[in-house]
């Protein structure tokens, strides 16, 4: 494990990094460039980044609109407003003609903290996944979130990126054998008792998880699902085959998202106990972030209990 | 205003201001810049403007507030407090994990509050809607809110605009805090919406103007807006971000930072200075 950073930041450097090689990329924000982290290319590209002010609708359709024109625009913004506020733009304006707009999310999930329950979006994978043709995804560290930024640039299509608040410890850079592919899933561990899915900083949760699992015996296999839609359902089911429980865990409602997806590719093809870790359901709230993820079961040990119930339902 | 009320309510609004710094300090986060710049208006409204009663929360004849602005708790919480709606020392449970003062505006644990804030350009919708439900009952209470410069870019806003003027909503009155700064700078540069004067009226609102700072201009355009007949009306309050710490004073930078323990000291030294003063007149 290596520096801390917060993806966010990690994803600004990306776009500044970027910019000359991709003349058409142009970045757009919702009056929060300082906290999304798109300041930095607002600075060195000005006449490439767009302020449009507290309007996140019309930021998307704007998007939409530059994209007609061969433009590669990030429409930046918290991830409540990005998938929630601007949802049904996003759909119609976005999606449905199939558009090369990247809708970037940031301050995703419940670690967003004092900000409290209007700033939480617990939601964003869930509705955005619901979209047809939507690619979604949620890095889970800096290293990831630069290669994901440059594997966005070089899809053409519709995707929605979650950012986090937090910094996080990088976890990918010391995994060998660590590649970053769109719709690819990454072991970043291996076991064979039960398969921890995770995505975002749940995934360095996910690491932490099975270590403590270790101490009891029980061998963990720990996978990074960056992207959640497409899914990469044969690792998903490579995984069911093998350790016959799965335990997915994301910082979202257990609702519509990562959990869901695995739900869903599970049982049609290969039923095994999936016990889905998250958010139950229930709003966020006030407080510093790491005591809010504590009070909601969003820890490592939180994940450990939720991979013991798994396990319990092996056949 | 009588010298005697422009007194009490400086104080009131004194006092609100330490509070609000307290609060913003001790949870290490929150939104002062604007807390400061709309807590003259928001001590005015509940001491001599709104018809309410704190030993009765949920009167339903009673005026309404929304803080469209909803990230402005630390105004609008010390003057719920010190009007006697909660304890002042509840306030030391802002933003705590085991408390129920939220980062915004929160209706469902805050008595006081009645409507949960936060997304920018919900809360004058709602604020429609309860002036809409006020002609339906047939009641007579009034509807306040207040917004933020940089909020009204929402194109909500301005939906809701069109319909307090269609429903000729005469009950309701919002203000816009007019500090001319949002998160990324000055509105002016992010996206500018003046003369908000002229939008205004061709949206069929009554447009009144206010030094956001003065007792004695807010009184008479909160009294005007209640002359008022088949028109929703706005109080266009000019302000100051940051207003009462001088070193936070119309930068846009504190606009959602909490100071370290050298700046907030500073900024209480100069908030109980004025005080103070007050209270030596
Ligand atoms: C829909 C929405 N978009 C973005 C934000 C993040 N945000 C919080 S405050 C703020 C700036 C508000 O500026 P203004 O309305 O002028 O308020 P004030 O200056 O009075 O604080 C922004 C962008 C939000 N809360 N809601
Ligand atoms: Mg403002």
């Amino acid at each position: 494990m290596s520096e801390k950073i917060a993806t966010r930041e990690a994803y600004g450097n990306a776009l500044v990094a970027l910019a000359e090689q991709y003349p058409d990329l142009v970045v757009l924000d919702a009056d929060l460039s300082s906290a999304t982290k798109t300041q930095g290319f607002s600075k060195a590209y000005p006449t490439r980044f767009f302020n449009m002010g507290i309007a996140e609708a019309n930021m998307m359709g704007v998007a939409a609109g530059m994209a007609t024109c061969g433009k590669m625009p990030f429409a930046n913004t918290f991830a409540m407003f990005a998938a929630g506020r601007a949802w049904e733009q996003v759909r119609n304006s976005i999606a449905y003609p199939g558009l090369n707009v990247k809708v970037v999310g940031s301050h995703g999930g419940l670690s967003v903290g004092e900000d409290g329950a209007t700033h939480q979006c617990i939601e964003d994978f869930a509705i955005m996944r619901a979209i047809p043709g939507m690619t979604v995804l949620c890095p889970c560290d800096g290293s990831e979130m630069a290669a994901a930024t440059e594997a966005l640039l070089n899809y053409d299509g519709p995707a929605y990126m979650r950012l986090g608040r937090l910094a996080v410890e990088t976890v990918t850079d010391s995994i060998e054998g660590y590649h970053f592919e769109l719709g690819k899933g990454v072991t970043l561990r291996d076991g064979s008792d039960v398969t921890i899915i995770a995505n975002g900083m749940m995934v360095q949760a996910a690491l932490k998880a099975a270590a403590l699992l270790q101490a009891e015996g029980v061998q963990a296999r720990v996978i990074d699902m960056h992207t959640i839609k497409p899914l990469d359902a044969a690792l998903v089911l490579k995984a069911a085959a093998e350790t016959g429980a799965i335990v997915t865990s994301e910082e979202a409602n257990i609702i519509g998202g990562l959990g869901a997806a695995v739900c869903e590719c599970v049982s049609e093809n290969c039923p095994v106990p999936v016990v889905r870790h998250g958010v139950a359901d229930i709003f966020g709230r006030s407080g510093k972030a790491e005591q809010v993820l504590a009070a909601y079961g969003l820890t490592p040990e939180g994940i450990a209990d939720a991979a013991r119930k798994a396990i319990s339902k092996k056949k | 205003m009588e010298q005697n009320k422009i007194r009490e309510l400086s104080i009131i609004a004194a006092k609100s201001r330490i509070l609000g710094l307290d609060m913003v300090h001790r949870a290490a986060s929150g939104h002062i810049g604007g807390s400061l710049s709309c807590m003259d208006i928001i001590t005015m409204l509940y001491n001599g403007v709104m018809r309410i009663d704190p030993s009765n929360p949920q009167d339903p004849d009673r005026d309404r507030f929304v803080l469209s602005k909803g990230h402005c708790t630390p105004a609008l919480y010390p003057v719920l407090a010190q009007r006697g709606f909660f304890p002042v020392e509840a306030l030391e449970m802002f933003r705590r994990v085991d408390g129920h003062l939220s980062g915004h505006a929160e209706m469902k644990h805050v008595p006081g509050v009645d409507m949960s804030t936060g997304s920018l350009g919900q809360g004058i919708s709602a604020a429609v809607g309860m002036a809409m439900a006020g002609k339906l009952n047939k009641k007579n209470y009034r509807v306040y809110t207040v917004l933020g410069d940089g909020e009204i870019a929402e194109g909500q806003v301005w939906e809701a605009f069109m319909a307090a003027a269609k429903y000729e909503l005469d009950n309701l009155c919002a203000v816009i805090d007019v500090n001319g700064l949002q998160i990324d700078g000055k509105t002016a540069d992010v996206m500018p919406t003046e003369p908000l004067d002229e939008k205004l009226e061709a949206f069929g609102w009554k447009v009144l103007k206010a030094d956001g700072h003065d007792f004695g201009s807010l009184q008479e355009a909160f009294a005007e807006a209640k002359t008022v007949k088949a028109q929703p009306t706005v109080i266009l309050a000019k302000t100051v971000k940051g207003k009462g710490v001088s070193y936070m004073e119309n930068v846009a930078g504190w606009h959602g930072k909490a100071p370290n323990d050298a700046q907030y000291e500073q900024g209480k030294q100069e908030l109980e200075a004025q005080l103070k003063e007050l209270e030596a007149h």
